[in-house]
């Protein structure tokens, strides 16, 4: 395991923390937390292989979380210093005190076993903060140079956004952890022009819970995929326009996993479904009564929630509240049978322990319920992707994801891809251009024929997760296997713009 | 206490490379979110971010960090010059803006403006009053209040020293019935809270409910649609954030003229439709001048200071202006115009209230907002979405029923080409986009055939 930064571990955490809590405890505080955050921030972008910025931005900061009276109080402050600690937990004292007045619902949370002292470190190699910027532009350079020596490439797009986030947590209760993790998302797109068409083609290499060596080491084959999109670009703008129909689609886990968040990650989120959300995110269809009642999907799907997923964007060992991470089920052979929580919606729902999903992007920002690495499981001895595609007559084989919208409810959802290909009589028959495929999820779900097995799963996610107001983004994983779904409703995009 | 003023001066006079740009921003902010009649979430926030662009030759180097204490500044420039020495040429690189160029900001002497949670004074017992009379008419009210104040002190090597103070704030109020299976939205942007009606919202939030007492199931299909103006924001908003210069020019925009260039010049709208940014504009009021910290495909970090003046991107129905940088001026031989924060849409002559559209309307459908807007195909700009918060039948000109939601796939430029009708211009927040984007007017449009794709159970 990697160490914590020790420019981290050098700032004054305990001291903060100490004066924090004891000061929010003398106030008469049920509860008090207090978090520490550093976060770095870099992002590189390349236009035509040029430098188009790169920009580095860090946070610094900490917060303390109170409940007083049955009622939340939250402050945060930007002075590492005792004093300043102190005083920001006498601000959560008094915002606690000012909103007691207006709030109806008692706060409590559901109990954890106090862990004592904890470190944990995400699992990566190089920290992409110590490689030099020079080099990172070299690399998306090269990158793009490799795109646009095909002259089919009109343009070529290369990014690398690298994040590394320190926390430290202690609470009243004696848990005191210290925490690193490192992620990053490469990212190569191309655009071509064909005869007034224009269109692109974006590398599939998913966002990950990894450090540098991503890049350059053998976990993804950059060479291959650059090697690849020109002629994916070519064949998908010379690609004949989809006709709009019910479908059997092969869904790639580089589309699937957009899917599965949108349709059950936010779904089972149980503050949405408790309405905790209502007027912004939304709600879910999912609801506390059919929690062991619906038949979410077939047989074949089961899903689970896992903040410990190795190399997972949502992965860490504690939570924001002190609270172990976990892996659960979430749907059984097709049933809906769990939620994810915190420990308030855990307390207020009767579980006895929050299953580990608070998170607060920023140290300034109080922690919200947030997605764990939602992943639907391979079938052990399952199919490979191509066995699953000789099995369709007609259909599509969608690869990579694009565009995304669902309904406040989580029902009716449209998703588009990277590549769309024809399906004919169990091999694939070329690019088609122009779709999108709707459904309303439990119909889709329940459509799920088969899944594929151990070695089509792939995991997929985005940094960029956003709930909340004011609004907070959160990275997240999400694993898949490739699937077959029978009879999906696929658009044409053309004739839905009315040319 | 260091000034930023004086942090900004202090990072300036550190620099050793060629040129430096130093951006120091000062944000304070409340807020108040609620659900089911009661206080939810609270918060006061306070910020200090320093951002120092270093220039050595034609590179540049960014660093931005929170926080930054007096002894810190030195490290924050060394690492802002050691990135630009490492980084390479920026595509964007270009002379800093000079005296003659740059904008007009307020007084730069005077310390930063701070928000609280008292501009919530006259505003907060207005809500609590609406969660009563919400209490006692079985309704439940859920929503969001927010005020951000963002001081921003842009000095440069070149001399410029250029500081603004930009408020920034909006109501969310949704009410819903008891059984959560009507539900009806307003929203407004607003400056300081002073100008914001509670009352006045959540009075016609009831009337909407009310509305939805009958319920009417219609299938996907095109219908006739009155959009009020915060969901033509919701259109106008995505359209006015792709028009890029610059990406029109390299062929992969709705903007991009078959063949080659841009499609300023063309036809968008078969009404004399204007849509114009000013930073002047009354009750909008925004930056007047370029603040970058970082570049981007519609914005140079060497342009920090240029001033922001009023511009027409589209005029008597034609495009007129796209979104550009010095670069991308020069590539497409057009006026250098700049991305304004504010966005409105005027169609000269166009006097009709949203109510007296409906009540000229034989038979369609009235919106209330649209959500979870995405881009489906940049070719023709199709977006996919939502209908949320109330659909509304309109026969004979007078609401009839409530519908059922709906997924769109619909076209901003589409739309402009197929007006059937335009009101007046009203200020109007945008529900998808106002976490980023409030400082917005648009008029109620009427829509012929607005494409509703499908029908979504969601209430």
């Amino acid at each position: 395991m990697r160490e914590i930064d020790p420019e981290f571990t050098a700032l004054p955490t305990r001291a903060l923390a100490d004066a924090a809590l004891s000061r929010a405890r003398d106030l008469g505080a049920e509860h008090a937390d207090f978090r520490l955050e550093r976060i770095r921030r870099q992002t590189v972008r390349l236009s035509d292989a040029q430098l188009e910025t790169a920009a580095d931005a860090d946070d610094l900061g900490f917060a303390v979380r109170v409940v007083k009276d049955g009622t939340w109080g939250f402050a945060a402050g930007i002075d590492l210093t005792p004093d300043a600690a102190a005083r920001v937990a006498e601000q959560a004292i008094e915002v606690a005190k000012v909103a007691a007045a207006i709030n109806r619902e008692r706060i409590e949370l559901a109990a954890e076993p106090a862990h004592g002292e904890r470190v944990w470190v995400s699992s990566y190699e190089i920290d992409p903060f110590t490689v030099p910027i020079g080099d990172k532009v070299a690399l998306l350079s090269d990158w793009s140079r490799r795109l646009l020596a095909d002259g089919r490439v009109a343009h070529a797009d290369a990014s690398l956004l690298q994040v590394k986030e320190n926390k430290f947590y202690a609470d009243a209760a004696g848990t005191v952890t210290t925490q690193q993790r490192v992620r990053v998302a490469p990212v190569v797109n191309a655009v071509g022009v064909h005869e007034g068409a224009f269109d692109t083609m974006r590398s599939l290499a998913p966002p990950a819970g990894r450090g540098y060596e991503y890049l350059t080491g053998p976990t993804w084959d950059w060479d291959a995929e650059l090697a690849s999109i020109p002629e994916h670009l070519a064949e998908k703008l010379a690609a004949p326009s989809v006709d709009a129909g019910v479908y059997d689609l092969v869904i790639d886990p580089s589309n699937l996993w957009l899917t599965i968040h949108e349709s059950i990650g936010h779904a089972t989120e149980l503050d949405r479904a408790l309405g905790y959300e209502a007027a912004y995110a939304g709600t879910s269809f999912a609801t506390p009564d059919k929690l062991g009642n619906l038949q979410y999907g077939s047989k074949v799907m089961n899903i689970v929630g896992d903040r410990t997923a190795e190399h997972g964007l949502a992965t860490i060992g504690y939570d924001d509240e002190g609270v172990e991470t976990q892996r659960w089920d979430i749907v059984s052979d097709g049933r809906f049978t769990g939620y994810q929580t915190d420990r308030r919606i855990a307390h207020l729902t009767g579980r006895d322990r929050s299953n580990g999903c608070a998170f607060a992007d920023s140290p300034s920002s109080m922690p919200l319920q947030r997605m764990a690495n939602v992943s639907l499981l391979p079938a052990p001895g399952g199919p490979s992707t191509e066995e699953l595609i000789s099995g369709v007559d007609r259909g599509i084989y969608i690869v990579g994801d694009k565009s995304w919208s669902i309904d406040m409810q989580r029902y009716n959802f449209q998703f588009t891809g990277q590549r769309f290909y024809r399906i004919e009589n169990g091999r694939l028959a070329g690019q088609l251009r122009d779709a999108a495929y709707q459904a309303v999820t439990t119909e889709f779900w329940n459509s799920m024929e088969a899944v594929g097995g151990p070695e089509t799963y792939v995991l997929g996610g985005a940094f960029n997760c956003g709930k909340g107001q004011p609004g907070q983004v959160a990275p997240v994983s999400h694993g898949a296997p490739s699937a077959l779904f029978r009879g999906v409703n696929i658009l044409n995009a053309v004739k839905e713009a009315g040319r | 206490m260091t000034t930023p003023q004086e942090t900004v001066e202090r990072a300036l006079a550190l620099s050793s490379t060629d040129g430096c740009i130093v951006i120091a921003d000062e944000s304070s902010g409340a807020n108040l979110r609620w659900a089911g009649n009661t206080l939810t979430t609270n918060g006061v926030t306070r910020s200090r971010r320093l951002t120092v662009i270093a220039i050595a030759g034609d590179s540049t180097g960014m660093v931005s960090r929170a926080g930054v204490t007096p002894d810190q500044i030195e490290d924050l420039v060394r690492a802002a010059e050691q990135a630009a020495r490492e980084s390479g040429p920026a595509e964007d690189s270009a002379p800093l803006i000079d005296a003659a160029q740059a904008g007009t900001g307020t007084a730069w002497d005077d310390p930063p403006v701070e928000t609280s949670v008292g501009v919530f004074e006259g505003f907060a017992p207005a809500l609590g009053d609406a969660f009563s009379a919400a209490q006692d008419d079985s309704r439940l009210l859920y929503g969001f209040a927010v005020h951000e104040m963002n001081s921003t002190f842009v000095g440069t090597s070149a001399g410029l020293r250029l500081r603004f103070d930009e408020p920034t704030g909006k109501v969310e109020l949704n009410a819903k019935t008891t059984d959560m299976s009507r539900s009806a939205w307003a929203g407004v942007g607003t400056a300081d809270f002073r100008d914001v009606d509670v009352a006045g919202m959540a009075a016609g939030l009831s009337t909407r409910l009310a509305w939805g007492e009958r319920r009417v199931e219609l299938p996907a299909g095109r219908y006739e649609t009155l959009l009020p103006p915060g969901a033509v924001s919701d259109l106008m908003t995505y359209m006015y954030w792709s028009a890029g210069a610059r990406d029109a020019h390299e062929g992969r925009t709705v903007f991009s003229r078959s063949g080659g260039g841009t499609r300023v010049g063309d036809t968008l709208s078969n009404l004399p439709v204007r849509l114009y940014s000013d930073p002047a504009a009354p009750g909008l009021e925004c930056t007047p001048f370029v603040v970058a910290h970082a570049s981007s495909r519609q914005s140079s970090v060497f342009e920090n200071g240029l001033a922001l003046n009023p511009v027409d991107w589209i005029s008597g129905g034609k495009l007129a202006a796209l979104l550009q940088t010095r670069q991308s001026a020069a590539l497409t031989g057009l006026p250098l115009t700049p991305g304004v924060d504010n966005l409105l849409m005027e169609v000269p002559g166009a006097t009709a209230t949203l109510e007296e559209m409906v009540a000229n309307t034989r038979r369609g459908l009235l919106l209330t907002c649209l959500w979870y807007i995405r881009e489906v195909d940049p070719q023709p700009l199709l977006l996919t979405g939502l209908t949320r918060d109330g659909v509304y039948l309109v026969e004979d000109g007078e609401v009839v029923g409530e519908v059922n939601n709906f997924r769109f796939n619909e076209s901003p430029v589409g739309l402009l080409s197929r007006l059937a009708e335009a009101g007046r211009t009203e200020r109007g927040l945008s529900r998808e986009w106002s976490d980023y984007f409030t400082r917005t007017a648009m008029p109620p449009l009427r829509v012929a055939d607005f494409n509703m794709s499908s029908v979504s159970k969601a209430s």
